[in-house]
């Protein structure tokens, strides 16, 4: 029997595969057992009601796709009402994702959905698709700063700071949202990313950029995944691209406790379930019998094959 | 495509849809899924259908399927068209390949007993589809082609109002034209019939939770957005907003 049961600082999840926000819906509930995975993550919630970016929304690109939702939504209150109660009847921990466009609304808003029922609230600091050009909070370690330490003092909830691809300065953002108070990292959103249509010469989103997802942005948040967890203390959450159990387990050995699992859901709705089953049986068939034992243990320290050709060639 | 499919995915309303994972073909790689609406289903032969043109990456992935291969299919998703029980006389209005979409509507009417008139469109008589179809199940088909001047709305709607004087209507289903929404609204509004119309848009998860697929709505004196994969495909005519 492997041991896939997961500690991120105060929260202990049964599994480390948890949803990505805005990959997951109560309706997911009709397809399996919500309970089988680590953790509920919701879609991010606005204090007010959004209608959203205008259509096309989503587009397909090789191995991977663009969005640019907006965060559409029907704001706090009737989430509160609504959303929170449907989660009770579950007994894996709620995680709610927000969303405002100050530190202020921020801190006001994580003290409203701070409620009994709610385990955690993650904070997307990071979507590239509400300000113009992708602006968002964590592309610097200074507005990070600001808007965690509003969240801290805001909630004794754990907080997590959901980072973002669009920045030069990865470790220094992790370093700021820990220093903040963060109680862990989810790294990271969508890169912000454009399509043209060459015949229309239309951008083929309406909100002309959005965010890459899907395989192809991959290598990018494993990195950043691997940057984050040898630069902070406090737990990190791999999300980006993850297709598979190969996956789930490269971001494990680079460092992450978790992972969230988003557009892979988009087109195998079972694909969380089939991950956590497949992990289990990987350990099994390697000899492990607790996953944290492959958290961060990526053999970075050994030298690369290539330098040892280098000394012998010529 | 005729697809050889368990009873419990067959218990379909006409309307509804199925995501289709196409598969991959040469340099072609669909990467999301494929909404496609049900051509027709048939219980008793455990058959699942869909009518689809060629036209990209996953039609011409679907184009590949060999008899015997399988297809990765979910559903049946959505909201598909209502028939209600006072509602004897129905009337559709369709263009091009929004006719596959309105296909099954022909076989619940006659499974239902009812009168269904079909007014098809195309560009020229060569392409028109599914009349056959239509003609099998019963249904009484008038055709309007581009090449014979006889698509325009003018005379679309000459012979809608025919068949409301004649035969009467009750209810009016349409798919996928804007400049047929407008005729139909304008035509429903005037003579008091309720309708419905089938809506497409990109859409990636097929289960509500991606938010891509929504359109806009009248109602109830507000814009509202709603997704065309779970309160849709089918929507109320009235409420549809031109695109």
């Amino acid at each position: 029997m492997v041991n896939l049961t997961t500690r991120l600082g105060a929260l202990t999840l049964r599994n480390p595969i948890m949803p990505a926000s805005g990959t997951f819906l109560e309706e997911l509930a009709n397809v399996f057992d919500m309970d089988r995975i680590g953790a509920h993550v919701t879609k991010t919630i606005t204090a007010e009601i959004r209608t959203g970016n205008p259509t096309p929304r989503v587009c397909e690109l090789r191995g991977s796709m663009l969005n640019s939702i907006g965060i559409p939504g029907k704001g706090v209150a009737y989430f509160l009402d609504n959303v929170v109660p449907f989660y009770t009847r579950f007994n894996a921990p709620l995680v709610v994702s927000i969303s405002a466009d100050t530190a202020d609304g921020f801190a006001r808003l994580c003290e409203r959905v701070a409620v009994p029922g709610v385990a955690a609230i993650e904070a997307n600091i990071s979507c590239p698709n509400i300000e113009e050009d992708g602006k968002a909070f964590a592309i610097r370690p200074s507005s990070t700063r600001e808007v965690m330490i509003r969240l801290r003092q805001a909630t004794d909830l754990p907080l997590w700071a959901k980072l973002t691809p669009n920045t030069g300065e990865t470790t220094e953002v992790a370093l700021a949202a820990e220093e903040a108070g963060a109680d862990a990292l989810v790294v990271a959103n969508t890169a912000l990313a454009m399509a043209i249509d060459i015949r229309t010469r239309k951008p083929r989103l309406g909100n002309l950029m959005g965010g890459l997802s899907g395989p192809a942005l991959k290598p990018i948040t494993l990195r950043m995944t691997y940057q984050c967890a040898k630069a902070v203390r406090i737990p990190v959450i791999g999300c980006g691209g993850i297709d598979s159990v190969e996956d789930v387990i490269e971001y494990l050995i680079a460092g992450a406790s978790a992972v969230q699992v988003g557009t892979a859901t988009f087109i195998d709705p079972l694909a969380m379930v089939r991950m956590i089953d497949g992990l289990a049986r990987w350990c099994e068939g390697e000899g492990i019998s607790d996953v944290a034992q492959l958290v961060g243990s990526v053999r970075d320290g050994e030298a690369a094959d290539m330098s040892v050709l280098m000394d012998t060639a010529p | 495509m005729i697809l050889r499919a368990p009873a419990r995915i067959l218990d379909c309303t006409p309307g509804q849809f199925f995501h289709l994972r196409c598969p991959a073909h040469g340099p072609d790689q669909p990467f999301l899924r494929r909404p496609m609406s049900i051509y027709g289903y048939d219980t008793v032969r455990g058959e699942l259908q869909f009518l689809y043109k060629v036209t990209g990456e996953g039609t011409r992935g679907l184009a590949s399927l060999l008899p015997g291969d399988s297809l990765n299919v979910l559903g049946p998703l959505g909201q598909g068209f209502t028939i209600r029980g006072n509602w004897q006389n129905l009337l559709l209005v369709a263009r091009g390949v929004g006719l596959a979409t309105l296909a099954p509507l022909a076989q619940e009417a006659r499974r239902l007993g009812r009168n269904l008139t079909a007014i098809c469109s195309a560009r020229a008589p060569g392409y028109l589809m599914s009349v056959d179809h239509f003609t099998g199940l019963g249904a009484r088909v008038i055709t309007v082609t581009d090449s014979e001047g006889t698509s325009g709305t003018d005379n679309i709607r000459r012979i809608v109002e025919r068949e409301i004087a004649e035969q009467g209507v009750d209810a009016i289903y349409t798919c996928g034209s804007n400049r047929l929404l407008t005729l139909l609204q304008a035509i429903q509004a005037e003579h008091g019939i309720p309708g419905e119309i089938a809506l497409e848009q990109q859409m990636a998860c097929g289960l509500g939770m991606c938010q891509c697929c929504v359109r806009a709505f009248r109602r109830n004196g507000r814009i509202i957005h709603d997704r065309v994969c779970c309160e849709g495909p089918v929507f109320d005519m009235a409420e549809a907003m031109p695109w």
